[in-house]
This record gives C-alpha cells, sequence and structure tokens, in this order.
C-alpha cells in the first residue's frame, strides 16, 4: 500500500520534469512557477461556491457530530426510566422534555440519531459495494453485461417497500436469535435496505466504464501487459469514482427515510431501542396533547436528508469537469 | 412499433414468472404458523387436516404451480363471470385468504377504489402544479421563483410522509379544526353536504401525496425545458417572427413534454407503493394497508397476491413509458 501511495505522489513530478528542461517562453514559464493544482483542490474551490451545499455540509456534519458525541455531554441514560417526572415540557433538566415513562427526549434523540445515521451510512456502504462491483463487472465484461443487466432489471421492477416490509417480517425472529436483538435488527435492516438500492448506482457505473474501456490509456495499460483485476483497480475504478461518491450521499438519504419508514410501519427497530422513526412513531400517540414529541424526531430525519441532498447536488456540480470552472 | 411492443409484452412474461417466484420462495421461508391461533385442545390430527385444506400439506413446487394457476387462470374467469354473468369458474379454488377465508382478490377489489380516488386525485393534482413550475422557473432561470422552486422541491424531496403527513394533521386537525385526520371510507357521497366532507377529508393526504410527486416531476420538466430552450429550431422560431407564448407553448414545450410523459407513466407504480405510508398516517382503508394488515397477521396468501399486482403495476407502466416514448418521439423507433 505505501508503494502505491509513493508512486501516486512521485507521478507529477516526473510528468513535469521534461517540459521544464524545454526552456519555454515567460508567460509559460510563470505558468509553471505556479505549484500544479490538483484535481480535489479544483473540485474543493467549485463546491465552495455552491452555497446549499455548504451550508448542507456543515449542518450534516453538526448533526453528526452533535449525535456521536453529544451523549458525553448531555450524560442523561436514554433508557433510565423516572416515572415521577413523565410527560414535562422543556425545562433546563429535560431541554427536549420528557416521554410517557419519563425518559429524558433529548438522550433519546441522541441515541436514536446514532442508530438512524449509522445504519444511513451502512447500509449506503453496502448497496454502494454491491452497486460498484456489480457495474464495473457489467461495464467491463461483455460477456457479464447482458446477464448483469437483466438482473438489475429485475431488481427495478421489484416492488421494493413491500418486500422490505417482508423481509423484516420472516427475518427478524432468525437474526435476532443468531445475533441478539438489537444486532440481529440492525444486520437484517442494513442488508435489507442494501439489498434492495444498489441497482441505480450500478447502472450508472456501468454506463461511464464502457464509456472509460475505450479510452487510450486503458489500451495503453492493455498493451504493456496489464492483468484486467489491475486496469480496474488502478485506472477504470478511480475514473468513476465521481458518479459513485454522488450515489453515495443520496444513498445515505434514502437509506435514513427507508430505516424511519419501516420503523414508523411498526416493523423495525424494537420499541426500548430508538430511532428517528420508532420515535415518531411513538409520539403520534400522543399528538394530540404533545405534538413536539412527533416534531424533533420529524425534523432531525428532514433536516438531515435535506443536508444531504443538497450535498449530493453541490458534489455532482463540483465533480462535473463540464460545470467546473465556469 | 407494433413488432416492438409484441416483443417487449413478450419479455414481460418471464420477468414477472421470475418475480412471482422470488416472492413465493421468500415467503416459503416464512417462520409463521397459520395454526398458531388454534387452541391447543385441537387434536393434532385435526390440526394436520386444517392445514391441508389451507393448501399447505403439498410440496413447495405444486402449491407454486397451484398458485400461478389460480392467479392467472382462474381469476381471470371469475372477472369475466362477474361482468359478463357467465359460470366458467365455478366450482374452482380461488386464492383464499387466511384471515378472511374469503378470495383474495374480491378483498383487493372493495379495497382498490379509495386508493385509487386518493392517489388519482394526488398524482392529478401534482401534475397540474408540477407543470407551470417547472415550465416557469426553466424559461426565468435562475430567478428567484426559480430558487423558490429548487428550494421547495429539494424540501418536497427530504421530508418523508410520515412527517408530513403527521405535520398537517397537527396542523390543519388538532391545532385549527379545519378537516378530519380520519378517512372515513363508509361515507357515500349523494348530497352537497357529503361531497363537502368527502372534499375536507381528501385534502390532507391528497396534499401530502402531491407535494412528494410535485418536487420529483417539477425538477423533470425544469431540466427538460431547459435542455430544449437552447436549441436552434427555438432560434428558428423567434426569427420567423413568432409570438414568445408560442414558441415557449407550442414548439418548446411540445418537445419537453416526450420525457416527461414517460417519466409520469413510470411513476404511477411507485405511488402506490409510496401511499402505502400515507394510508397509514390518514388511516385510508386501501391497498396499502390491507397489506400492512396482511403481513403484521401473517396472512401470506394475501401478502404474496398484494406483492405480486405492485410487481405487475410496475413491469405493466414500464413497458407502456417505453412504447410512449417511441410514439412520441420518432427518432426513437426501436424498430
Amino acid at each position: 500500500m505505501t508503494d502505491h501511495d509513493k508512486s501516486d505522489t512521485l507521478i507529477p513530478d516526473e510528468g513535469l520534469a521534461p517540459a521544464s528542461t524545454a526552456l519555454p517562453t515567460a508567460d509559460v514559464m510563470e505558468e509553471l512557477a505556479t505549484p500544479p493544482r490538483s484535481q480535489w483542490r479544483d473540485v474543493w474551490d467549485q463546491f465552495k461556491t455552491h452555497k446549499g451545499a455548504m451550508v448542507g455540509a456543515i449542518l450534516f456534519i453538526i448533526i453528526v457530530a452533535g449525535v456521536y458525541l453529544g451523549p458525553y455531554l448531555w450524560s442523561i441514560d436514554p433508557t433510565q426510566i423516572d416515572i415521577r417526572s413523565r410527560n414535562q415540557g422543556p425545562s433546563w433538566a429535560h431541554p427536549f422534555g420528557t416521554d410517557q415513562l419519563g425518559r429524558d427526549i433529548l438522550a433519546r434523540m441522541m441515541s436514536g440519531g446514532q442508530t438512524s445515521v449509522s445504519v444511513g451510512i451502512t447500509a449506503m456502504l453496502l448497496a454502494l459495494f454491491l452497486g460498484s462491483f456489480i457495474g464495473v463487472l457489467a461495464g467491463f465484461f461483455r460477456r457479464l453485461d447482458g446477464p448483469l443487466m437483466r438482473l438489475t432489471d429485475l431488481f427495478l421492477a421489484l416492488p421494493l417497500l413491500p418486500l422490505l416490509l417482508v423481509m423484516m417480517l420472516l427475518f427478524r425472529e432468525p437474526l435476532s436469535a443468531a445475533f441478539g436483538l438489537e444486532r440481529g435488527i440492525f444486520i437484517l435492516i442494513v442488508c435489507a435496505i442494501g439489498i434492495t438500492s444498489w441497482m441505480p448506482t450500478a447502472r450508472i457505473v456501468r454506463g461511464d466504464v464502457l464509456a472509460i474501456k475505450e479510452r487510450e490509456f486503458v489500451l495503453a495499460a492493455r498493451s504493456i501487459g496489464t492483468s484486467n483485476s489491475q486496469i480496474i483497480t488502478r485506472h477504470i475504478l478511480p475514473n468513476v469514482l465521481s458518479p459513485i461518491m454522488v450515489s453515495a450521499t443520496l444513498g445515505i438519504a434514502t437509506a435514513i427515510i427507508t430505516e424511519s419508514a419501516l420503523s414508523f410501519l411498526g416493523l423495525g427497530f424494537p420499541p426500548d431501542f430508538p430511532t428517528w422513526g420508532r420515535l415518531l412513531f411513538d409520539g403520534v400517540d400522543y399528538l394530540q396533547q404533545y405534538p413536539e414529541r412527533v416534531f424533533w424526531p420529524g425534523l432531525a430525519i428532514s433536516l438531515t436528508v435535506l443536508s444531504v441532498n443538497y450535498l449530493g447536488d453541490g458534489l455532482r456540480d463540483a465533480l462535473d469537469p463540464r460545470i467546473r470552472g465556469r | 412499433m407494433l413488432n416492438f411492443t409484441i416483443r417487449r409484452l413478450v419479455l414481460a412474461v418471464p420477468t414477472l414468472l421470475f418475480i412471482s417466484l422470488v416472492i413465493f420462495l421468500l415467503l416459503e421461508l416464512a417462520p409463521g404458523d397459520p395454526m398458531a391461533q388454534v387452541p391447543l385442545t385441537v387434536p393434532p390430527e385435526v390440526k394436520e387436516k386444517m392445514r391441508e385444506a389451507l393448501g399447505l400439506g403439498q410440496p413447495m413446487h405444486i402449491r407454486f404451480w397451484k398458485w400461478i394457476v389460480q392467479f392467472f387462470w382462474i381469476e381471470p374467469q371469475v372477472l369475466v363471470d362477474s361482468v359478463f354473468g357467465t359460470t366458467f369458474s365455478e366450482g374452482d379454488l380461488r386464492v383464499i385468504s387466511w384471515q378472511t377465508r374469503s378470495p383474495v382478490m374480491d378483498i383487493v377489489v372493495q379495497r382498490i377504489p379509495q386508493t385509487l380516488w386518493v392517489v388519482g386525485t394526488a398524482y392529478v393534482v401534482a401534475i397540474l402544479i408540477a407543470l407551470p413550475i417547472g415550465i416557469y422557473s426553466a424559461y426565468r432561470q435562475y430567478s428567484w421563483f426559480d430558487q423558490m422552486g429548487t428550494f421547495v422541491s429539494m424540501v418536497g424531496f427530504s421530508v418523508p410522509p410520515f412527517f408530513s403527513g403527521v405535520l398537517v394533521i397537527v396542523i390543519f386537525s388538532v391545532q385549527l379544526g379545519w378537516f378530519p385526520s380520519i378517512y372515513d371510507t363508509t361515507l357515500v357521497v349523494n348530497s352537497w353536504d357529503s361531497f363537502v366532507v368527502q372534499l375536507k377529508q381528501m385534502i390532507m393526504p391528497v396534499m401530502v401525496l402531491a407535494l412528494q410527486i410535485t418536487a420529483q416531476l417539477s425538477r423533470f420538466m425544469r431540466a427538460s425545458m431547459l435542455d430544449n430552450l437552447n436549441q436552434d429550431y427555438v432560434r428558428t422560431a423567434r426569427a420567423k417572427g413568432l409570438s414568445e407564448y408560442t414558441v415557449v407553448m407550442v414548439h418548446v414545450l411540445r418537445n419537453s413534454m416526450i420525457p416527461v410523459v414517460t417519466v409520469i407513466a413510470l411513476g404511477i407504480p411507485s405511488i402506490f407503493g409510496g401511499a402505502i405510508i400515507t394510508e397509514q398516517v390518514f388511516k385510508v382503508n386501501g391497498i396499502g394497508q390491507l397489506l400492512i394488515g396482511a403481513i403484521q397477521a401473517n396472512d401470506l396468501p394475501m401478502v404474496q397476491t398484494l406483492t405480486f399486482i405492485f410487481a405487475v403495476l410496475i413491469v405493466l407502466f414500464n413497458l407502456i413509458a417505453d412504447v410512449l416514448y417511441g410514439i412520441l418521439d420518432p427518432r426513437i423507433r426501436y424498430d
């Protein structure tokens, strides 16, 4: 791995060497005097100009930090029952109030957010891995293209939400028996969402791989005897990174919404294990008396998804070389 | 074109068979036992007979075959019988729900009108709102209207229906008391007053569903208009002195509608899927709620049939979208 890193950093220098020996004119000299800008620097500069994306990125970081670091500052146990102080409104001791069992809602929001965000990120990673894997295979190997794309079409034709519900119903018991209640359901939800949401990524990646496969640098790599697996990992994958990154951000958004929808329908995590969707579901019973109990988790879900969507929007613009630098 | 349509129709058959097999196999793994509710005093051999009466005694492939025959051969006959008063299906075994012991399709037929009313109205409303918004924000790109439209559709994407639904219930039925929070399906519309009640109870679910659809459609309409507005034929139309209205609303709009129409067709089945949550929030007893109820009650024939109906809708509307694309755009005829 360290060898790879070294060779990667060396390449621009080697590329510059012959150009500087050719004694160029003054303005070319000037151009060369400024250090070469990396691609990611350009991406970052373009990204900064997209206001919505910057706000989205900052908001997302704040939410994730609040959810993971917040419990260190706010050390009330989210499962601690204090029946005497139940159904309280906002106060200094409980900024968001307490629920029908006297549990602190702020602490529950943080702990629920941890589950929701980690389900979102893990499910996105799984979907991304499956999607890129199938997309690259279908794009690169002509023989696999037909069958794999038929498979993708079949998956796209499946009614996903009903199937997710059925999967939750069927595999809940065996998996929680095998891995324990919480971890079993976590694995189940992540796998269910991952298996049902890889198709758009696979299609986009396949399209890009098909175009890149015909370029000269791939031909050059092949002509010096590079094996298929090395062509894919060193030449194809870095070039399809931008669509993969964009679908990653959008994947987090859909995964969080799907998880909350499952919890909302009562088929997600068990009641004593809060997620934002579950908190919203529990709050609906007290809708008339305490509407804020529905409001906070719903706002958290919506804000997270909104920030991630803006982030993805900005990332798409920043990674598109046709838009960049305009 | 006809050739292409027929080829696609033929190709849809194995797709649907495969999907039905996937659904069937998934449900085969169900740990739930339909006999779990039967009292323990019932002797085991009676239980075994009840099991067989539900069709559970036979091996898997035979049951799959039976289900296929029931769904594709007997149910259409029942439909023909009820329309023309014939007796093709007399004495044939239909797909029976384990919950109610009545044919699944009868219940589905009872539930479909509610779903169609709410979802269909929402879809029409959304199209009527989304298209003008998309057209105007493309025509005035980067204006404040366009920026607002972008923000509102981003919000529409991001706020899930189980939150927007609950939010409008809090605002309009708890705080303001304008609309009922529960959809009453027993209401018979036969007078002006009952029509007003029906309208009132439909406003909130339609609003929630329409917000989501509008968000997607208006974005799509805008992108499609922007693609066309800079084309050469638009300059030609302006150059020969056509009014701005004619240029935009006739020349550009017609061409921009081609992809939008197919997207509208593609969206219809996903609306049925998305309506599951909205139906649950507003207690509309349509097919979405039927599915949730069947899943919770472990009613496998019902779940299987409903999931398969959703799959049929998706495949069908994919086909319709493809054919529409070819009809509307002569450049993309497939043969």
